[in-house]
């Protein structure tokens, strides 16, 4: 865990110099959000709406940036390097922690945006609601993870990565729009208990498929 | 630590375009290889298949160290690589880049060792320089502190006099002199200097 940690600390001190991702994210959560406002303009948005509208500018948000955790690598030709240095499982991990802190920072921008600028996106229940948000978190990293390596090196990066991650992320938002429906709501975490379980299947599935596969993945 | 390398029956095609079928060999410590070819004969590929990072499409790579098998999840503590498409960090600098490696190798890092091979290629005056403003030159002798930087047990090279001048050649074939008395060295080339050094030479164009 402490090579993972490595791996997560270069890339972290490479994205602070190259900010190959964060800009990315920024921009694209802040056009993304603006869109909406001017595209609803006066017009009454219902509690359900925005609760929806979050869940799309975070799928979004996430196909922007999260690639770059592989593409980067790519991109500069760097793979070999990292594949003579680490175990592909160390460079899974790695890669995991950072798409996870990219994804925490992306998911508390949102929040606090969304919070600000839409007077409708009332949370009743916010401790379900920050735990679905943590689930629903881990989630998108590990998934998101697993899909930027297997697009990394295809020459059409930019399009299948949403298109491949759709199906597979589609389970994992369909059930945090149901608990954030129910956050709303103010239902308790006894009624959501189904849906809370998906999602910690969900993760534990798709962290489980990641360490197993990622070695085929990552080996030419 | 005695370390042996066995190609068994190593095939590997490129969707159907074969690069070469059933290699056997057995590389052994105290010596150095090479392996010639054309251009396109896979010599980078079957350096690629040996470090790891390609497989192939039938047989196997067998490393060895005290007659037991190195875990592939292990192996690249044992290997030293060297080639021109072999890139490392620009964003850092030469010192940073070896820092992280050693950390993410799980090595503890020797700064004696690398300050004796920055000293060795001549870089240690630009050790806290980014790689971007090194010359193609300097980024080969780079590539060689970090193939060396963890002592490995197999030292392969692709190419690995391209980009040097006459004294970073003299350097490079210096280095592999010394490495072939206690580890296995392989040298994949077209230059027939590079090749001269080679106790033993495997043709692949001969697997076709």
């Amino acid at each position: 865990m402490r090579k993972a940690y490595s791996v997560f600390k270069k890339d972290w001190q490479s994205e602070l110099r190259t900010r190959y991702a964060i800009n990315a994210l920024a921009m694209f959560i802040l056009v993304t959000i603006s869109v909406i406002l001017f595209s609803v303009g006066d017009e009454p948005v219902t509690n359900y709406l925005t609760g929806g509208l979050f869940w799309v500018v975070i799928f979004f948000s996430a196909m922007s940036g999260l690639s770059r955790v592989f593409v980067s690598e790519e991109e500069r030709g760097t793979t070999l390097t990292l594949q003579l240095i680490a175990a592909p499982v160390t460079v899974f991990f790695g890669k995991l922690i950072f798409n996870l802190i990219l994804v925490f920072l992306m998911i508390i921008s949102i929040t606090i945006l969304y919070a600000m600028l839409f007077d409708n996106f009332v949370i009743q229940n916010l401790s379900l609601f920050f735990v679905a948000l943590f689930l629903g978190g881990i989630g998108i990293a590990i998934s998101s993870t697993l899909i930027a390596a297997i697009i990394a090196k295809a020459n059409t990066k930019g399009t299948l990565y949403p298109v491949l991650s759709f199906p597979i992320l589609l389970p994992l938002i369909l059930t945090l729009l149901e608990l954030t429906k129910f956050s709303m709501d103010g239902e308790t975490f006894l009624f959501s208990w189904t849906y809370l379980a998906i999602l910690v299947s969900y993760d534990v599935i798709m962290l489980t498929a990641g360490f197993m596969l990622f070695d085929f993945i990552w080996k030419e | 630590m005695a370390y042996s390398l066995t190609l068994e029956n190593i095939t590997k095609l490129f969707g159907r375009q074969l690069v070469f079928k059933n290699i056997n060999y057995h590389f052994e410590a105290g010596k150095t290889y090479g392996f010639a070819g054309s251009n396109g004969s896979g010599k980078s590929t079957l350096t690629k298949i040996i470090a790891g990072v390609l497989a192939p499409n039938k047989g196997k790579v067998i490393h060895k160290t005290n007659d037991s098998n190195i875990p592939p999840e292990k192996l690249h503590e044992y290997i030293g690589f060297v080639s021109p498409y072999l890139i490392l960090y620009d964003e850092f600098t030469a010192l940073e880049n070896l820092l992280y490696f050693a950390s993410i190798r799980g090595i503890k890092f020797d700064e004696e060792r690398t300050k004796h091979l920055f000293n060795l290629f001549k870089l240690y005056n630009r050790r806290n320089d980014l790689l971007k403003g090194f010359s193609s030159g300097m980024k080969q002798r780079m590539k060689y502190i970090f193939a060396l930087q963890h002592n490995p047990k197999l030292l392969l090279l692709d190419e690995p006099t391209s980009n040097l001048d006459e004294e970073g050649k003299e350097k490079v074939y210096e280095i592999i002199k010394l490495e072939e008395e206690k580890n296995v060295v392989i040298v994949a080339s077209n230059e027939k200097k590079d090749l001269e050094l080679c106790a033993d030479i495997l043709e692949v164009e001969n697997y076709k």
